[in-house]
This record gives structure tokens, sequence and C-alpha cells, in this order.
């Protein structure tokens, strides 16, 4: 079963959706021990960096995801919950995060040049950095579906995929049990469900 | 790069798509569930869910028939109509849309911006006008386009994208219907006034409308038609590759 972890941050009505049509069991959860008793963790997450990670560690669930993907659970991260997994955002002042990934999350504004817009909205292609069991049926070239205005950088060692908008922006990271996209896999089609189907495959 | 959208325009009213459709192979030419994924699998970037309905009992069956195009469906869902209230945007966000357009509820009380922009996010807000030249000045309708409101309607994108809004459609009246093209002065206008995504809307009659559109206004970001699309005579995946062979980036 994996956990998909609720904890009033976005509507999980399409992840859960896409989750059901490649056939992975969800359980759409706040509890600790549905947590435990969970075989893989999603954490999703819109809106700002602050407002979530505040919510996690007000439920006490940032220390329950931390401990499992510790003891070597595999969790992934969607668009803030991916971003939530790095050691700290400066997303309106500085926050820090679960620390899982090392790296952190800064603004596009003043990173890419001025006549982009922001956010990043839209279909954008892939270019693969790196293979990962996650992203085995994802190839270089495959678009995929962004909404975000912060992205996650110096994080050399989980970076998987990038897409360029101005500059090579993160797109996807894993390192060892930790993964996840900046973009969504449940509003990216085919690609999208594919990203899914081998999170819920990944084995060691 | 980023990549131009192409954007199928549904309209639902008591549950079933307006304007007759004609798809071959496609038995329930009416269903918005059927042909919400035989655009999906056509390349469709993203589809737009318009409610035309106007008794509650329609209104239900709108949203139930979102739920059921979400829970199949995964590609961005915009929805519009009938969006007048904070609640109105719960109601169809909790359906499975992904963004929300709104035209005439914004024109009544522009806080309604403000107010979603808030709580759900910019990128989740769509401002729509109909726009209409009026003594060669373009001017914002409402009520599907039957009412002048007398506002300048640069004016009121601008504004409506200072309260809030994360995205735009410009649906041009004068050239809607007309198949002859989409309207690039207005939509140029448009793009030199606002810093967020621009939809152009109203006028598609050919493929070549759609690479003229994107080679003469480099920054659109994307294309939305309903009639040319429902008819068959522009299939999606021919208008991609046409796109393509003219160096336009969009996703195939």
């Amino acid at each position: 079963m994996i956990a998909l972890i609720d904890y009033g941050v976005g509507n999980l009505f399409s992840l859960t959706s896409s989750l059901k049509a490649i056939g992975a069991e969800v359980k759409v959860t706040s509890l600790k021990e549905d947590i435990e008793k969970a075989d893989k963790i999603i954490l999703p997450g819109v809106g700002a960096f602050g407002d979530a990670i505040k919510k996690l560690r007000e439920s006490g669930l940032d220390k329950v995801i931390v401990d499992e993907v510790e003891k070597g659970k595999k969790i992934f991260g969607i668009c803030l919950g991916m971003q939530l997994l790095f050691e700290k955002s400066f997303e309106y002042g500085e926050h820090r995060g679960l620390g899982l990934l090392k790296g952190k999350v800064v603004s596009m504004k003043g990173t890419i040049p001025a006549h982009l817009k922001i956010p990043h909205i839209g279909w954008n292609a892939l270019i693969k950095k790196k293979e990962h069991p996650v992203f085995k049926y994802t190839k270089e070239g495959d678009c995929v579906y962004f909404v975000h205005s912060y992205f996650a950088t110096d994080c050399e060692d989980s970076l998987i995929m990038t897409a360029e908008y101005g500059k090579e922006l993160t797109a996807a990271v894993a390192y060892n049990n930790v993964s996840g996209t900046q973009f969504h896999p449940e509003k990216s089609g085919e690609v999208g469900l594919g990203i899914l189907r081998a999170f819920a495959e990944w084995e060691d | 790069m980023i990549t131009k959208r192409i954007i199928p325009c549904l309209d639902v009213k008591d549950g079933r798509v307006v304007k007759g459709v004609n798809f071959l192979g496609l038995s329930d030419v009416s269903s918005p569930v059927k042909l919400a994924k035989f655009y999906s699998d056509s390349g469709a970037d993203e589809l737009v869910f318009y409610d035309i309905t106007a008794s509650s009992e329609g209104r239900a069956l709108f949203t139930d028939i979102l739920t059921e195009v979400a829970s199949k469906i995964f590609v961005p869902l915009t929805v519009g109509g009938g969006i007048n209230t904070v609640s109105d945007f719960d109601r169809v966000l909790k359906c499975g849309a992904d963004k929300v357009s709104v035209n005439s509820g914004a024109i009544k009380n522009p806080k309604l911006i403000e107010e979603a922009a808030k709580k759900y996010g910019n990128q989740c807000v769509v401002i729509s006008a109909d726009v209409k030249r009026v003594d060669g000045v373009f001017r914002v309708f409402s009520k599907g386009g039957r009412e002048n409101t007398g506002m300048e309607a640069i004016d009121w994108i601008k504004h409506a994208v200072d309260l809030g809004a994360g995205e735009v459609v410009v649906n041009s009246i004068d050239t809607d219907g007309v198949k002859k093209g989409f309207d690039l002065e207005m939509l140029d206008a448009v793009l030199n006034s606002v810093n967020v995504p621009v939809i152009a809307s109203g006028g598609a009659g050919s493929k070549e409308d759609f690479v003229t559109l994107f080679k003469t206004l480099p920054d659109i970001d994307a294309g939305l038609a309903a009639s040319v699309f429902h008819f068959g005579e522009i299939e999606i995946k021919d208008l991609k590759k046409e796109l393509r062979k003219n160096n336009i980036t969009v996703r195939l």
C-alpha cells in the first residue's frame, strides 16, 4: 500500500485517481499508523513552502515521514512535496525542510531571463542526466506538466532530470530511497502515469 | 523550452456536449467523457469545460461529469461557466479541475479574482474576456458576449491580472465564428500589457491559422478552439505535426 499524505495542502483527487488508474493500492491518510504500515509514501503539495512545512510540523507528520524514510521506506514527493524533501527553501523568508535530500529551493525570479513568464507553467521537455528505476519508462524529450515559481538547486547528488526554461531547472530527483518530481505526473498524461507506475514497481 | 498548448473547449449543457460532433469511430459523440478521452489521446494539452447550464440540476450533472473526466483523463482541466463565488471555485476544484476561468462573475465582482487567487494560488485563476471593437476601441462584453460593459478591454485584463489572475483567455467576438484566423491585433495588445500566459481564442479555421498565430506572436502560449476540433475540420495530431514542421515547439 502507498500512503498518500494528506496534510491539508491541495487537492488529492487527480493524484488518487491516477494511482488507481495504474492499479496501485493507495490510502489517503494523515495517520502515523497508516504511514508506518505503508510500503511507500507519496508526499504531495501545492501552495507556499512555509505554510506546508508548518502544517507537517504541527501535525507531527514531519517526524513520522523522516523516521520511516530513515528506516529505508521509499518516498516520492510531487511539486511542493518534492521541494519539502530538501534542506531549506527561500520562498518568502528562509524555511527548514525535511532535509532528506541535499540542496535548497530558490526563486526563479532573478535567476532566469526577465522576459520569461513566472510561474513556469505548461508542458516542457525533459533532459535526462542520470538513469533511475523511478524514471525507467521516461525518455529524453518526454513532455510533462509544470506549475511552479521556485526550483531546487545545489542538488547534484540527486539530480536525475531537468527542463530548459531560461536555464536548466531541476525537474526530477532521486537519491537512495528518496525521489520526487517538480512537475505533476498526475497531470502529465501517459508519461506521468509511467513515472507513478515505476515508483509503485520500484524495488531495491 | 516550454511547448505551445493546443486546447479544445467543450461546451456542456445538461450533461452533454453542445454543438454537433462527428468523429469517426466515436459512437457517442456528445458524451463529454468520451470526447475528452478522444482529445486527450489525440494530444490535446489541456481541456476546457464550459458549463452553459442554467438549472441547478444541470449544474449537478456537470460536476458529476467533471468528476468522471478527472478520474480518467490525466491532463490539466480548466472549468468555466457560472463561476460567481469562491464556493463555485471550491465546487469544481473538488471534482478535479486544475484551473477555474472567470468571466461575467469577475466583472460583477472583481474581488472574486483576488479572493480565489489568495485561496488557491494565481495559477488556478484564469480571466476569460470576451472582447469586441466598438468605434475602434476594445470593449469587454459580458453574459456570453451579449452585453457591452463599456469597460476598456486592456485596462480590465490588466486589472484582473493585478488582482491575481494567473492566465488570460482572450476571446475576440470580432473573429469568433468567422474562421479566418485569430485576432492578432487584439492579442498583440494584450500581450504587450500583461506578463502572464495568454491564450488566443476565436477565429481558428485551419491549421495555418495556428501556425500564423504562433509565428506572428511568439509570446502567445496557447490556441483554443471548439467547433473546428469538434467537427473534425482540424485533427489535433495533424495540427501539431504542422506546427512542428514550422519550428514551433509542441508536445507530440
